[in-house]
């Protein structure tokens, strides 16, 4: 088993706290691990990234090898974009869709969705939109690592249990906000590959999961949703326009 | 033993701990800040250990110096263009040789993810004639330390032990000791005539040098990190971090006869074996064709067998990576994805509220009264003031540069001559420039932005900043109606560019203090 992940985002996204939990995961769960990551200038706004590699033998490179990346676990959307190329051939991209917009080109909203979607192996989650409902904003990185969890190799447990040491020397508080970041964003993206294994096609999939309160998400109803949205697309679609968040449970 | 999980950095840090060292020094630096920081962290746990960051690194060098000087272990880190400034001190040093042990972690920047060169330290430690290491793997930086500090107390020798950023910056698990080893007591040297480097010394002191060399190369030769292993007739030597792509990339049963370099001076008998034995060498080195130079050279080869940076089996400059040394490897590419790239760049940007942002806005308003003006500047999180849209800086060269730069261009006869310049780089290699341009009453003016801290590195302590910056300013011979401090907010621009106006108007040299906390640090040191 060996695993290549590239870590993505913008400097003060906390790509490195995501990093900081998966290597301690990693070592207490006897893999052997390397994450090269980027400091100075670049952490100033600027696009930063991590190279983590962990596996059941030796590790060499610190660097993962063109082509041999098996997840893109981005904080940020158009930061995906910089990694495509090192994805292996059943690579994953796990990313938020809310934008980090602190450049003048920056893509349109529905073009940048529009190439993540082309891309068939996705888990798409509004992160900024889970870590607010979680209670800060800041917890967007631990929505992505819970959206990304299924794909890794560890129990929830035991990333949580690294969750907590990262952050309980700012309370207990902080480290629950980050818990439940983490939960929701998991169940999100669940949520999200649901509806696309049930057949939805991934832009759709995303306008739904996307609308749900964060609070609410149940991957287990993802295939009802499925089924309604193919029986009475127009009546979801008028739930999809209205004003404020649904409830996942709601129409049952 | 136990497991740690590390950066090549703190690595060292630690590794330099538990091998007994008294004292930290340093000037900070990506990619070696981090090597001094967890020694820092340690020692405010310990309080045995001196770890207070320098001016610079020609100070720092001095201070581990005095510290070696007096019997005891001393690390010294920097980045590699750091050497440059401390290039007198550390050459010198081999000459005086070392009581304690002395070590210099300098780490290479390949790349120059954020540096301006990528100048390889491999080239120092030869000019110096003393031992380096270089490590591949974080376990290396752990150990390569105490090898390293060891060594340096044996042969009285300072040791170099040389990053690049992908070690300094990248995480591993490593086993430590459970057992440190005990600090050295204060023994200074009665030596006198090794450190006085009188000509009449210093002819003495650099023969033992040079007597030196011989062991240095047995011990190199000898050392478990220069290993070679004869097999087919294609030959490979791997420096350093670069063995870790050479394995990457190795298949189970190849046929390549491997020298792995850990340790210099380059073990020439060993490479004279692989030599002998191959057809071909590849050369891998992040940095400079170092060992492929010296390959051409004095080993006698055909340039035609020797591969690498210089005959264009891997690229002449910038980062080794895995896939191209796959490439010069002559191995099948392991080709990605091919879908949409090339997303919008983006670069790194001032933070919302720095206090840099007021200034350069102010100083673009007073100076587009004149032609296009250039302004000197210098090194620090305000060099981002270069980029679009503020672009009101033009020259970013050495720490300390801006000043000496203006008052040239000044001397040559152009106005308005301007250098923006940190608090932190001022203090590091401003202070004499300024001297001097005092002294010779130039008609410069120089913008000191004092955000309270070295913020580009990770908001360290800063040496001048505040009162202590204006005493300094005022010592050096400014005039006191020409020291401005001026508060970078929004809500003094239009007095800050009045302010800028009138100086630029006075003949003679000038100094505009503006003074605002990073935003970064007030955040950090809440
Ligand atoms: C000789 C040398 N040493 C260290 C560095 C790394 N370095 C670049 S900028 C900087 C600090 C700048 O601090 P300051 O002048 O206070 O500016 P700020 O970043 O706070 O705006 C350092 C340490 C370097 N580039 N060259
Ligand atoms: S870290 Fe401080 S000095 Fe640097 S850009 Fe941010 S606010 Fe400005």
């Amino acid at each position: 088993m060996e695993k290549n992940l590239i870590l993505a985002g913008v400097g003060g996204q906390g790509i490195l706290s995501i990093a900081f939990v998966l290597d301690n995961a990693a070592v207490r769960a006897g893999y052997t691990f390397k994450q090269a990551e980027v400091h100075g200038m670049s952490q100033r706004g600027g696009a930063v990234q991590s190279n983590l590699r962990y596996a059941d033998h030796e590790i060499y490179s610190d660097l993962i090898p063109g082509g041999r990346v098996d997840v893109v676990l981005s904080v940020e959307p158009l930061e995906v974009e910089r990694y495509w190329k090192m994805l292996a051939p059943d690579g994953w991209v796990v990313s938020s869709v809310t934008p980090y917009v602190n450049i003048p080109d920056y893509p349109p909203e529905d073009e940048l969705l529009a190439q993540l979607t082309s891309y068939s192996n996705t888990i798409l989650v509004d992160a900024g939109k889970i870590a607010k409902a979680a209670g800060t904003l800041k917890a967007q990185n631990m929505a992505v690592l819970g959206a990304a969890s299924p794909l890794l190799d560890f129990t929830d447990d035991q990333l949580l249990e690294f969750v907590n040491v990262l952050f309980s020397r700012k309370g207990e508080r902080v480290v629950q906000l980050n818990e439940r970041a983490y939960r929701f964003g998991k169940a999100a993206g669940l949520f999200f590959r649901g509806l696309i294994d049930a057949g939805i096609e991934p832009r759709l999939a995303l306008d739904l999961s996307r609308k749900m309160d964060p609070s609410t998400v149940d991957p287990g109803l993802a295939p009802r949703w499925a089924k309604r949205l193919k029986g009475e697309p127009d009546a979801v679609r008028a739930l999809l326009a209205q004003e404020g968040d649904i409830a996942c449970g709601q129409e049952q | 033993m136990k497991r740690e999980i590390l950066l090549g950095d703190e690595a060292v840090g630690l590794g330099a701990v538990h091998a007994g060292i008294s004292g930290v020094y340093g000037y900070p630096g990506t990619p070696s800040t981090e090597i001094f920081e967890f020694v820092e962290s340690i020692a405010k746990k310990t309080g045995d250990i001196h770890a207070f960051w320098s001016t610079n690194e020609k100070v720092a060098y001095e201070e581990a110096l005095g510290m070696s000087w007096a019997g005891k272990r001393a690390l010294v880190t920097m980045k590699h263009v750091g050497l440059n400034v401390a290039a007198d001190a550390f050459m010198n040093s081999a000459i005086t040789g070392t009581n304690g042990g002395l070590v210099l972690a300098v780490a290479d920047d390949p790349g120059m993810h954020s540096s301006q060169n990528e100048q390889d330290s491999r080239y120092f430690a030869k000019f110096a004639q003393i031992p380096c290491f270089e490590p591949g793997t974080q376990q290396e930086c752990y150990d390569m330390v105490a090898e390293a500090l060891d060594l340096s107390e044996e042969l009285t020798v300072p040791v170099m032990l040389r990053l690049v950023t992908r070690i300094a910056h990248s995480r591993s698990a490593v086993e430590v000791t459970s057992t440190p080893r005990k600090q050295n007591p204060l023994h200074p040297t009665r030596e006198i005539h090794k450190w006085t480097l009188l000509p009449s010394n210093a002819r003495v002191q650099y023969k033992l040098l040079t007597e030196k060399q011989p062991e240095l190369l047995r011990r190199a030769e000898a050392s478990r990190h220069n290993r070679l292993e004869l097999r087919g007739k294609h030959g490979v030597i791997a420096c350093g971090i670069t063995w870790n792509y050479l394995l990457e990339n190795l298949p189970d049963n190849h046929d390549f006869s491997i020298l792995r370099i850990g340790q210099y001076p380059i073990p020439a008998g060993k490479v004279r074996e692989l030599v002998d034995h191959v057809d071909d060498v590849l050369v891998l080195e992040d940095g400079y064709p170092f060992v492929e130079e010296m390959l051409r050279g004095p080993f006698g080869l055909e340039r035609a067998v020797v591969k690498g940076r210089l005959s264009g089996e891997l690229p002449r400059t910038g980062e080794l990576n895995p896939d191209l040394v796959r490439d010069a490897m002559g191995l099948e590419p392991q080709g990605g994805l091919e879908l949409p790239t090339a997303p919008a760049n983006r670069p790194p940007t001032l933070c919302p509220g720095c206090p840099h942002h007021d200034t350069y806005l102010a100083l673009n308003e007073a100076v587009a009264e004149y032609d296009k003006p250039q302004v000197f500047s210098d090194i620090g999180c305000y060099t981002l003031g270069a980029l679009p849209p503020l672009e009101a800086i033009h020259s970013c060269v050495d720490m300390g540069a801006s000043i000496g730069m203006a008052s040239g261009a000044a001397h040559a006869g152009y106005h308005p001559a301007i250098a923006v310049i940190g608090d932190s780089t001022f203090a590091h290699g401003g202070m004499t420039s300024l001297l001097s341009a005092v002294q010779q009453h130039v008609d410069v003016n120089v913008v000191i932005l004092d955000n309270e801290t070295v913020a580009m590195t990770g908001t360290q302590h800063s040496m001048a900043t505040d009162e202590t910056l204006d005493r300094i300013v005022l010592g050096l011979g400014v005039e006191a109606d020409h020291l401005r401090v001026i508060t970078p907010l929004p809500k003094h621009h239009d007095e800050n560019v009045q302010v800028f106006r009138e100086e630029l108007a006075h003949k003679g040299p000038s100094v505009i203090i503006a003074r605002r906390a990073c935003v970064e640090k007030v955040k950090r040191h809440r």
